[in-house]
């Protein structure tokens, strides 16, 4: 496999700021049944958004915290060109809800919060726990890697620049 | 930070290529290779080995006891210890004075200087504990894929040049594109159209 990492991940870096930007617009604006292809997951924008812009002095890091977060000042930060570097997310699915954020740079994830699946009472136990929390991020992943294909496939085809003339209509509006 | 904690980081990784048959005793011997090893006589300010993940402070690789349900799930522990730069200078201070009254000298080479530097950084790492870290591994063979529960950005570092020594592997960090290009099965067309693409704008 030839694939130079350090190269590609400055090179490309830009695609996860694309990506969450996306989401969010996404989350916002448009039907979730076309995003999760799944009438019965739901996704929605947690409680932190993390943005940056490039100035003349730097780099100008704008971090916006609470419920409903970023609605207002991401959007104002948006407006200036900042873009979107850390996204907090909640999924819920069948009941259940996972919480997390996840980092543009890498795609990382944390402050991951599962749903429930009780306490580990004795050693014997510690097996199953750890299939269930395995199944639990692995589903996370599952969606993740679903909406970021649905968005790569989105970036590379000929209708991206109608998706970015969306998000222009929906940042300046 | 476990995998079995409320709130967890992950950062994943991809492993290329396939290792040594019989796969278990291959990765067995891995972690043997490198198992954490107490090192209370040792003046180094970092200790980092694999550990068991059901055992972080006694680990023990035999059988299949790294194992569950397909998946091999270990630990990395870093144990580090650190002395304030202060009591550095002030033990240094005491001894380069003991130096230049032994000697009658008024003054001490930059080598007596280098040579009294480590020898008191030496003696203050031997009297402190170190601190343990421990970070678990999830790693699933048939996919290629590695979970590692930690951002933390030496610990994963650690974790790439001890797995790279411990099993001839190396991981390849999962970012956005190396997701694209490796795990979501594009078409050659669309990784060809990937590699070109430049920044969008979002707004004039």
């Amino acid at each position: 496999m030839m694939l130079d990492v350090s190269l590609t991940f400055y090179r490309y870096g830009f695609l996860g700021s694309e990506f969450l930007t996306w989401l969010w617009f996404y989350i916002v604006n448009s039907d979730q049944d076309k995003l999760l292809d799944n009438k019965k997951v739901f996704i929605e924008i947690g409680n932190k958004i993390v943005l940056e812009r490039k100035t003349n002095d730097g780099v100008e890091k704008v971090t916006i915290k609470g419920k409903d977060a970023g609605l207002e000042e991401g959007m104002v930060s948006l407006k200036k060109g900042a873009v979107v570097k850390e996204l907090n997310l909640i999924y819920r699915k069948e009941e259940k809800e996972w919480s997390f954020t996840v980092t543009g740079e890498n795609l990382s994830l944390s402050n991951l919060k599962t749903p429930d699946i009780g306490f580990i009472e004795s050693k014997k136990d510690v097996d199953g726990f750890v299939v269930e929390k395995i199944f639990l991020y692995d589903s996370l992943y599952f969606l993740i890697d679903g909406l970021y294909k649905k968005f790569i496939k989105l970036r590379v085809s000929t209708g991206w620049p109608n998706v970015v003339a969306d998000i222009n209509k929906w940042i300046n509006f | 930070m476990g995998l079995l904690s409320s709130s967890v980081s992950i950062n994943r990784y991809y492993v290329e290529g396939k290792i040594k048959e019989p796969v278990l005793d291959t990765v067995k011997k891995g972690l043997e290779k490198l198992t954490f090893r107490e090192r209370d006589d040792d003046p180094s300010n970092k200790n980092a080995g694999w550990t068991s993940f059901n055992n972080h402070f006694n680990p023990n690789f035999s059988g299949s006891s790294f194992v569950i349900n397909e998946l091999f799930v270990f630990s990395l522990r870093i144990d580090k210890k650190s002395v304030s730069p202060k009591i550095i200078k002030k033990n240094f201070s005491v001894e380069t004075a003991k130096r230049l009254e032994e000697s009658g000298r008024g003054y001490l080479t930059a080598n007596e200087k280098k040579e009294v530097k480590e020898q008191v950084t030496d003696a203050l790492f031997l009297m402190v504990p170190a601190v343990p870290n421990v970070y678990d591994v999830v790693w699933n063979y048939e996919k290629s894929i590695l979970w590692f529960f930690s951002n933390n950005k030496s610990a994963n570092e650690e974790l790439e040049i001890l797995f790279s020594a411990s099993f001839n592997q190396s991981l390849i960090k999962i970012f956005p594109y190396s997701e694209a290009d490796i795990l979501l099965g594009l078409t050659d067309k669309e990784r060809d159209l990937l590699s070109l693409l430049s920044p969008s704008k979002f707004v004039e």
